[in-house]
């Protein structure tokens, strides 16, 4: 892999810090006391049936859902409706969705400079100068000039991984990014994304992909309505589940 | 030549084809001409007689107008009596009188010494406006900064007046005619956008007191009349002012205009705004953009694209609409045209027929002008968009 994505020292010795995180939908408690700690470099793989809030849970790291009660740390920094602070946390974190987001009416470069130059106040020569290494990095450095439309949805999802990785975060996020792909485009973004972790990126993964998660997380999250269920490294979760609700949920995706 | 297999003999084959046979051609029903007219003017009853209606209506409507407005018409003439019937023959457009009173359906009652001003404001709106139009053009930015900035400034300068420059003040009661239509519409336009995307922002904030008072503002001005915004600018609010507070005749006009316009274009907005998917916003936001940044990057620029041809029409309408100023006593053009066709000097029976007709012609072109300039920039995105 290519040159390590250098980042000044981190505030905090963990990257994300929840603790006694509770949501509530009206009055459906999406999310149930959750706590959890994920240090520098880790990589995390959220799992679960749908419906658990394992979407809500790193949606609300970056502060696209708030939460009524606990707390979230991120790099340090304490997660309040301050907008400055949210922006401050945004910066820090990278995310990449089921659907890609990308912005239709601008070019796959236009799309990766846009937030280093609006955000950062990036010179766009630099940032063209990164957003092109970034995209030569998950493999489409020839796309650089289309617009989304004219992109596969595998090639748009590495073009949504690149985006985020031009504003340099500490810690990448992925909401279920392969969900929205036909299976033989799959394997391209899982492997971006299985380079980004051999380069060290802390990542917070929400997925189905268990092929994925046994090769590269730390830790396997298996969450279920709203609580954490269970907490173990792949083999001891793929191989010897502690809880009947993961038996019952490996039973049924391992099949 | 077909491949022979063993079992086949040379007598087996009675005929083999060297060489394609040529294509049929096809049927004369289906193609040219006649091909043409079944296809698209009797492929079926109703269609049938769609057409035979149509080709009645025209055969009934076009030949008169033509003769009106054209083989009878009275091209030049000094008054009234070069538009009257003679004898027999039935009088067609008076197209002398329009030529007579053009200057006054252009200028109203700006001085004539003065009118050079008048004209070079109208030079350098076409040349701001054809900038601003023509999408390749080079220098957008600077031609921005002429449109916006530049070109108000100057024309005010120009035509109101300036002792500094020794451009004689001309008040704003003398203006009239196209220079008025011109002045009304595109200032209409020009503020009414800006003022429209704000309210259309505040109509969706999380802020109540802002979304409040958008709402409050875009129901009220949607719920009255054009005529009564005026009416109360112009009647109502001297009543309440004292007569120095009172600002000028016409700017009160435009300001009503302004508001109105906006107020309708908010909601053309509002709905381009809704049609941008969560998605959007959700991925500006991770990326870190704040408010203004995330709607000016990546809102809207999606939500006017998807409105233009909704941003136009409500354009077209205001132009139309910009007639309605004849109620604060302002001459327009239509009002020039409606004052010149009671003169006694040219008063025959074909006067006003001529007055708005012209006025109908002037009126078309312009908005099938804008209409086809819309067009063209909708198939430039399309193109874009198929990407």
């Amino acid at each position: 892999m290519s040159e390590p994505v250098s980042r000044p020292d981190p505030k905090s010795a963990l990257a994300v810090e929840i603790s006694g995180l509770h949501k509530w939908y009206g009055t459906f408690h999406v999310l149930a006391g959750i706590d959890l700690n994920i240090r520098h470099g880790e990589k995390v793989v959220i799992c679960g049936p749908s419906g658990s809030g394992k979407s809500t849970l790193i949606r609300c790291v970056n502060a696209l859902e708030d939460f009524q009660r606990g707390e979230i740390v991120v790099d340090g920094v304490v997660l309040t409706k301050n907008l400055k602070r949210i922006d401050e946390i945004r910066r820090d974190v990278g995310m990449v969705f089921q659907q890609f987001n990308l912005f239709p009416h601008l070019t796959v470069l236009e799309n990766c400079t846009l937030a280093p130059i609006h955000v950062h106040k990036m010179p766009k020569a630099e940032a063209e100068a990164t957003a092109r290494r970034l995209l030569a990095r998950v493999k489409i450095p020839e796309q650089a000039d289309k617009y989304p439309a004219q992109l596969s949805g595998g090639q748009q999802q590495r073009v949504a991984i690149a985006r985020a990785l031009c504003m340099n975060p500490r810690i990448m996020m992925f909401d279920e990014p392969t969900s929205a792909l036909d299976p033989e485009m799959i394997k391209e973004v899982l492997e971006a994304m299985v380079e980004l972790a051999n380069d060290g990126m802390t990542m917070l993964v929400v997925t189905h992909e268990m092929g994925f998660a046994r090769q590269v997380a730390d830790r396997i999250v298996f969450m279920d309505s709203g609580q954490i269920i269970e907490i173990n490294t792949p083999e001891a979760f793929f191989t010897n589940p502690q809880h009947e609700r993961s038996k019952l949920f490996l039973s049924q995706i391992l099949r | 030549m077909i491949a022979r297999s063993p079992a086949m003999t040379e007598n087996d084959i009675v005929y083999v084809r060297t060489a394609p046979s040529r294509a049929l051609s096809p049927p004369i029903t289906s193609v040219g001409f006649i091909g043409w007219l079944r296809a698209n003017l009797f492929s079926s009853w109703l269609n049938t007689a769609l057409t035979l209606l149509t080709a009645a209506l025209i055969v009934w409507l076009v030949p008169p107008i033509v003769r009106f407005l054209f083989i009878d018409a009275v091209w030049s003439g000094a008054d009234r009596e070069a538009c009257l019937a003679t004898g027999m023959q039935e009088a067609g457009a008076c197209w002398a009188f329009v030529h007579e009173r053009l200057s006054y359906f252009i200028y109203g009652s700006y001085p004539v010494a003065e009118r050079w001003r008048v004209n070079l404001f109208f030079a350098l709106f076409a040349f701001g406006s054809a900038w601003m139009l023509w999408l390749d053009a080079p220098r957008r930015g600077l031609g921005a900064l002429f449109f916006f900035v530049v070109l108000p400034v100057t024309s005010y300068v120009l035509l109101t007046g300036s002792t500094l420059l020794g451009l004689s003040p001309v008040d704003t009661s003398l203006w009239g005619g196209w220079l008025v239509t011109v002045v009304v519409t595109a200032v209409g336009i020009v503020t009414s956008m800006p003022i429209g995307v704000v309210l259309a922002l505040g109509r969706r904030s999380s802020l109540p007191v802002v979304r409040f008072l958008s709402v409050i503002f875009i129901e009220f001005v949607r719920g009255v009349p054009l005529v009564t915004v005026l009416f109360m600018a112009s009647v109502m609010l001297p009543l309440f002012v004292p007569p120095a507070w009172s600002p000028d005749k016409l700017l009160r006009a435009l300001i009503g205009v302004m508001l109105f316009a906006a107020a309708y274009q908010a909601e053309v907005v509002r709905a381009g705004l809704e049609a941008i998917p969560r998605g959007q916003y959700e991925a500006g936001r991770a990326l870190g953009l704040g408010y203004w940044k995330l709607h000016g990057l990546i809102v809207l620029p999606q939500a006017l694209r998807v409105t233009i041809p909704n941003i136009v029409n409500s354009i077209i309408a205001l132009f139309k609409d910009t007639t309605l100023v004849f109620i604060a006593g302002i001459f327009d053009f239509l009002r020039t045209i409606e004052v010149a066709r009671a003169d006694p000097k040219w008063a025959t029976p074909v006067t006003s027929t001529t007055g708005y007709a012209f006025a109908a012609v002037v009126y078309f072109i312009c908005c099938y002008l804008m209409a086809r300039y819309a067009a063209s920039v909708e198939r430039r995105l399309a193109r874009a968009d198929r990407r």
